[in-house]
């Protein structure tokens, strides 16, 4: 008649298990609501900072500036989301998008037409992310090892493609994206495939039974398969799918610098990956929300966007994503670390109770 | 749970004289010898189409290059068997690459040792802050140095602004460094391989050592066994940084210009060969001479290409796929390694 | 059958020839409960170096409670643990090993990289000079242990791969490193081999030899006869009786273990339909072999049989989350595709797992989260799912089966182990099954929830559902099954229909004793 099955007791300060995780991290729905309202809060601040730091900030040529500056990352937070959410994560991203930068000017090089080049492009973005996906649901590899393999293996592949190469004979009607804004607005054509994006993924997952059962995949693994949740079949939708997004951002980002050259979004994955989680999404999987992730790319493009319009050094603009993620991990953490404290603090005099009550 | 449906009773004596110890042995084993075939292939086939790659100077150039990494991948190597990772050490080398080097400029007559020990404080420090997070910030490591890796490339962007070091503001002692050779033999090289061994000598005799391989193998039963898992891992963070200080230095020493663009992408190149090496992602076994290996190997793939005038655009895609290739291999080692200890395990004694 | 009782609620002192010495470890007047459970009751008990003590008792009658408490997991509520005859308090599991208290699980962890010579000595190899690890010591050290228990392994393999008995016997042998004086075994034997088996008794017999008491608990009471010198029988979280097993038979054990009146049925018989479910021939390598049975609408088929005999295996295997060799699953006369969950669910298959916490919840999720989860696409329209379906949904279920909560938001983890089972029960049953199979639905759950959760088995039954249930609680299957089918170590053994089992019946079927069957 106990409370548990037979199973092996606890260990006493061990990081809780599958399942029971999401609960111990403090990110339980209410906790999420309060991580959001933090990131509006810090929203509304960097608009104050802003403002602050340059009557320019709210100029239409300046959130243009901010738009361009974050379109394509932001696009690629998108299905990294759904991934991380599932438990697994893909730090290719970038790579795909090169990758699939490089194959825009390889192809136009060659004389391919536009119209012939881009659903070719996201073809190849496709089959990138079905390589993961096949490497992580058939054969069974951790997606941190499989992507950092991945990330060098295409970053490898458009460094072949291109070589030393840079295309930028692309013609103006596309490349005015960088240039032009959406007409009427300040917004990027990035910015705006963006907000349409993030509004898809965002309905999807929260108001979809594939939605749902994402975080079911990423809280509990086994727990979903014992629902019917066909957990390898969606994950290898979800690579496939960041791949197409990722090959997407890489012609918007082609066209919008108007060159393709080999070490196109060098480094940005990690970029990606700390606005996901600074938007809440926990690395553990099973909890997120796609407004957190769509205000954490304001909040992180309006801080360098702010501190750019300062005199804060343009050099170390750098540091801001690093940052903002440490504080958006260990704030968190940080009450959990005083109760555990204080846990470690009782039961020291406990045992020194009992040892006095020995002798 | 399965049980076993027993038709009639069992014997009791011992098998097949393979026994499983010398089944995972060879195939631990066939991991450096694996690695070391394969660099001998390369090596001959690379000779024998361009004679030049067996030059004295183009070998010094392979192991010199390796140097840096395999100091990188000791400390890694460390990181990742107990089931975290350091994607800062690129970071961390090139700030204090640029740091270091930058002292001679600022205090002229300043000491090689005082260099190396400028590099390895920041490393040291960069370590520190590392283990920290990751143990009482309970903080993934993941998250942990990749927020560490920006903020420390920041630091390095804003403290090298647009400038850089130059190699002739260097003292010649200095840049010396890695030219000297004893035997033709760089002595870094040997430094560092002995280095190598030393770290390969820890992890195997004694205490501490054992336990990061239990840390990783199982963090649950670790914790029950009473294994100090926040001490231990902590330490290793602080030895990923030293050293990733440390080739910082050498690196200045051996390029002689530095800017800010330093050490960008060791991170990924190190896990690589650390993997590559042997090195289970998740921790719990490999090894560091493995992983120093994995090293040698990726940087003697770059070298092949470039004498065998191949663009050197190929190696990265060579690099991820061995990674791949590497982890796969692994995986499926391990399927049929546990298929096979638990038939021997049912028949034995 | 007769509910006559041996002993009563005495303490093991009175009925039992205790060894004129001190007893290593002594748990006096233990009470403990969780909440409205009363897992242990005064309980009393004296373990002697050198014995082999066996701990006997249905599923939920203490023996688990029992073993935490010596494992230093958590205290008693009330009563004193005596090592040596000193009162101690342990704090945690560290302090159990200190005091010399190991105990050794079903299923051991070791570090699966590390030798089997390391998985024994971790943190605590001997040193040489400049502390450097002394291997030929460790070696040596670890060679006289297995002597002394008479067993051999090659200590230079890495641990991964071992079978489940040679990794019990790997965590034995940490226990003597660690200069144990109690090895608790907490059912050791459900996974193992007939050779295994008797390589562990060996192990045991060397330890009391060594004078090392040993606390078996077992199900299989051929067992402890063979291996044990005294048996302390508990039932309902009380003491029923501790005696020399040279004085007792095994029907003595049977009768102490479950001493009640036969329990009230819950109602009159279901009308029973077609066939819902037939297995046939099922068999899956090294689990199950040769399973064939019907489950008709209406009709509550119970599956019961020991731990580790294959029932949830079986029931996984219809579900489609284990595949199988050979066989046939038939739902409604169609042929159901093999290891496809989906193709299951499709038929009109439920399953409410054996493992609450892992399988059939999502722990950290709320409570309409995890009523929703089987229901997604049918509580969408045109493809969407909006939060207030879901929660009317979750609170019609909510209702329905009378689960207490707070809010429908409230986290699971907030909700009793029963209204726990409720919600996986509501998450199922809100799919309409034609066949809902239930794999321990009671289980760790307090009295009143377990009456509601059997008059809901049996209401569903009487509107035409076909439910086969695993249980290892006779009471349970006797109150509610109309047909008990029996399995041992992989194969169905006996069938019986209600009116003629008996609790003895089915346990003898179950341990394989042939005497009792006939009473």
């Amino acid at each position: 008649m106990e409370p548990e099955p037979n199973v092996a007791p606890p260990p006493t300060d061990v990081t809780p298990g599958e399942g029971d995780r999401a609960a111990a991290a403090g990110l339980g729905p209410r906790s999420l609501i309060r991580w959001e309202s933090g990131l509006l809060l810090a929203a509304i601040l960097v608009v104050a900072l802003g403002v602050d730091a340059s009557s320019q900030f709210l100029t239409n040529g300046n959130l243009f500036y901010l738009c361009i500056s974050i379109g394509e990352v932001a696009i690629m937070t998108l299905p990294l989301t759904f991934i991380i959410i599932t438990g697994e994560i893909d730090l290719s991203v970038a790579s795909i998008l090169g990758l699939a930068s490089a194959l825009v000017g390889y192809l136009w090089s060659h004389g391919w037409p536009m119209p012939a080049i881009i659903p070719a492009v996201l073809a190849v973005g496709i089959l990138a992310g079905a390589f993961n996906g096949f490497l992580v649901t058939r054969v069974g590899l951790p997606s941190l090892a499989v992507t950092i393999g991945t990330l060098t293996l295409y970053r490898g592949i458009a460094v072949i493609l291109l070589g030393p190469n840079t295309i930028s004979s692309f013609p103006f009607s596309y490349t005015k994206i960088g240039v032009d804004p959406v007409p009427h607005t300040f917004l990027s054509y990035s910015a705006l495939i963006f907000l349409v994006l993030a509004l898809i993924f965002g309905v999807v997952l929260h108001f979809t039974p594939f939605g749902r059962s994402l975080y079911a995949i990423g809280a509990n693994k086994e727990a979903a398969t014992f629902a019917g949740i066909r957990v390898k079949r969606i994950k290898m939708w979800l690579f496939m799918l960041s791949g197409l997004v990722c090959s997407l951002a890489g012609i918007l980002y082609t066209f919008r610098l108007s060159t393709a050259v080999q070490n196109n979004g060098l480094g940005l994955e990690l970029n990606v990956v700390a606005i996901v989680l600074l938007g809440g999404v926990s690395i553990f999987g099973g909890t997120g929300t796609m407004v957190g992730v769509v205000l954490a790319v304001f909040v992180l493009a309006g801080v360098q966007n702010a501190l750019f319009l300062t005199n804060f050094p343009e050099s170390a603009l750098g540091i801001i994503p690093g940052v903002l993620l440490l504080l958006s991990v260990l704030a968190p953490n940080a009450s959990s670390f005083v109760h555990r404290a204080r846990e470690f603090l009782r039961r020291r005099r406990v045992r020194g109770r009992i040892a006095a009550a020995r002798s | 749970m399965s049980v076993a449906l027993d038709p009639g009773p069992e014997t009791t004596a011992p098998l097949a004289p393979v026994s499983p110890h010398r089944l995972v042995d060879l195939v631990f084993r066939v991991r450096e010898f694996g690695i070391i075939a394969v660099l001998l292939l390369l090596v001959v086939v690379t000779a024998s189409i361009q004679p030049r790659f067996l030059s004295l100077q183009e070998l010094q150039f392979i192991l010199l290059d390796t140097t840096v990494f395999a100091l990188l991948a000791i400390g890694e190597t460390m990181v990742v068997l107990t089931r975290n990772v350091d994607l800062s050490v690129g970071s961390v080398l090139g700030l204090a690459a640029y740091v270091s080097a930058n002292q001679f400029g600022t205090h002229p007559g300043t000491s090689i040792g005082v260099v190396f020990l400028v590099g390895a404080g920041i490393g040291l420090a960069c370590g520190i802050t590392n283990g920290l997070l990751t143990t009482i910030g309970r903080v993934p490591s993941l998250v942990v140095t990749l927020a560490t890796l920006y903020i420390i490339r920041g630091i390095d962007t804003w403290l090298v602004g647009g400038g850089e070091v130059v190699a002739n503001s260097l003292p010649n002692a200095f840049l010396h460094i890695p030219r000297a050779t004893i035997a033709g033999i760089p002595v870094l090289a040997i430094v560092v391989a002995l280095g190598v061994a030393a770290a390969a000598y820890y992890l195997h005799s004694f205490r501490s050592g054992r336990e990061l391989y239990a840390i990783g193998s199982n963090p649950d039963a670790a914790q029950l066994a009473g294994i100090p898992i926040g001490r231990r891992v902590f330490t290793v963070f602080v030895v990923s940084g030293t050293l990733a200080g440390i080739a910082g230095v050498l690196w200045a020493a051996r390029y002689g210009t530095i800017d800010s663009t330093a050490g960008t992408g060791y991170e990924l190149t190190v896990i690589t060969a650390v993997v590559v090496g042997g090195v289970a992602i998740f921790g719990g076994s490999g090894s560091v001479v493995g992983a120093a290996l994995g090293a040698l190997l990726l940087n003697t793939i770059n070298s092949a290409l470039y004498v065998l005038g191949i663009s050197a655009f190929w190696d990265q895609a060579i690099a991820g796929l061995l990674l791949i290739t590497a982890i796969t291999i692994d995986q499926m080692i391990k399927v049929q390694l546990t298929a096979a200890l638990r038939r021997r395990s049912r028949l034995g004694a | 059958m007769a509910s006559e009782s041996i002993g009563g609620n005495e303490a093991g002192a009175a009925d039992a020839e205790s060894p004129a010495q001190l007893p290593v470890l002594s748990l006096q007047h233990a009470t403990k409960a969780f909440g409205a459970i009363h897992a242990l009751e005064d309980v009393s008990i004296d373990l002697y170096p050198g014995e082999v003590h066996a701990l006997v008792g249905e599923n939920g009658a203490g023996k688990s409670t029992m073993v935490k408490i010596f494992a230093g997991v958590y205290p008693p509520d009330s009563g004193r643990l005596l090592i040596d005859g000193a009162e101690v308090a342990l704090s945690g599991p560290a302090d159990a090993r200190d005091a010399g208290i190991a105990v050794i699980y079903q299923e051991p962890t070791l570090f699966p990289d590390l030798t089997v010579v390391e998985n024994i000595f971790i943190g605590r190899q001997p040193l040489r000079s400049g502390r450097r690890i002394d291997a030929d010591a460790m070696h040596a050290q670890a060679e006289s242990i297995f002597e002394r228990l008479g067993v051999r392994l090659d200590l230079d393999r890495i641990a991964l791969g071992l079978s489940i008995a040679e990794q019990q016997l790997v965590e034995i042998a940490k226990a003597l490193s660690l200069d144990a004086r109690v090895v608790v075994m907490d059912e050791p034997t459900a996974a193992l081999s007939a050779f295994e088996v008797d390589r562990l008794f060996q192990v045991a017999a060397a330890l009391r030899e060594s004078g090392v008491a040993v606390l078996f608990i077992s199900h299989r009471l051929e067992e402890v006869f063979v291996l044990c010198q005294r048996v302390t029988v508990l039932r309902d979280g009380r003491l029923v009786l501790t005696r020399e097993l040279t004085v007792l038979q095994p029907d003595d054990l049977v009768r102490a273990m479950v001493g009640r009146d036969l329990p009230e049925r819950v109602t009159a018989e279901h009308t029973v339909g077609q066939t819902v479910l037939a297995v046939d021939r099922l068999s899956r390598e090294g689990v199950f072999l040769d399973v064939s049975f019907q489950v008709r609408a209406g009709e509550i088929v119970a599956l019961a049989g020991l731990v580790g005999s294959g029932r949830s295996e079986v029931a996984r295997a219809i579900f489609g989350i284990d595949p199988y060799d050979a066989g046939s699953v038939t739902v409604a006369g169609e042929r159901l595709r093999r290891a496809s969950p989906t193709a299951a669910m499709a038929a009109g298959v439920g399953l409410v797992p054996e493992d609450r916490r892992q399988q059939g919840l999502v722990m950290g999720s709320s409570i309409v989260r995890n009523i929703a989860l089987a229901s997604l696409k049918r509580l969408s329209r045109l493809g969407f799912i909006r939060g207030s379906m879901e929660r009317r949904f979750a609170a019609d279920w909510a209702v329905k089966l009378q689960i207490r909560f707070g809010h429908l938001s409230n986290p699971i983890s907030s909700l009793s182990g029963g209204n726990q089972q409720k919600v996986v029960l509501a998450k199922w049953l809100g799919r309409h099954p034609t066949l809902l199979i239930v794999d321990e639905p009671t289980r760790g759950i307090d009295v009143a929830t377990k009456a509601e959760v059997h008059r809901l088995l049996d209401e569903l039954a009487g509107e035409g559902v076909a439910i086969l249930m695993i249980s290892s609680e006779l009471p349970e299957v006797l109150r509610v099954a109309d047909r008990i089918l029996v399995m041992r170590e992989g194969r169905l053994v006996k069938e019986f229909v209600h009116t003629e089992a008996s609790e003895e019946t089915v346990v003898a079927a179950a341990t394989g004793q042939v005497k009792a069957a006939a009473a």
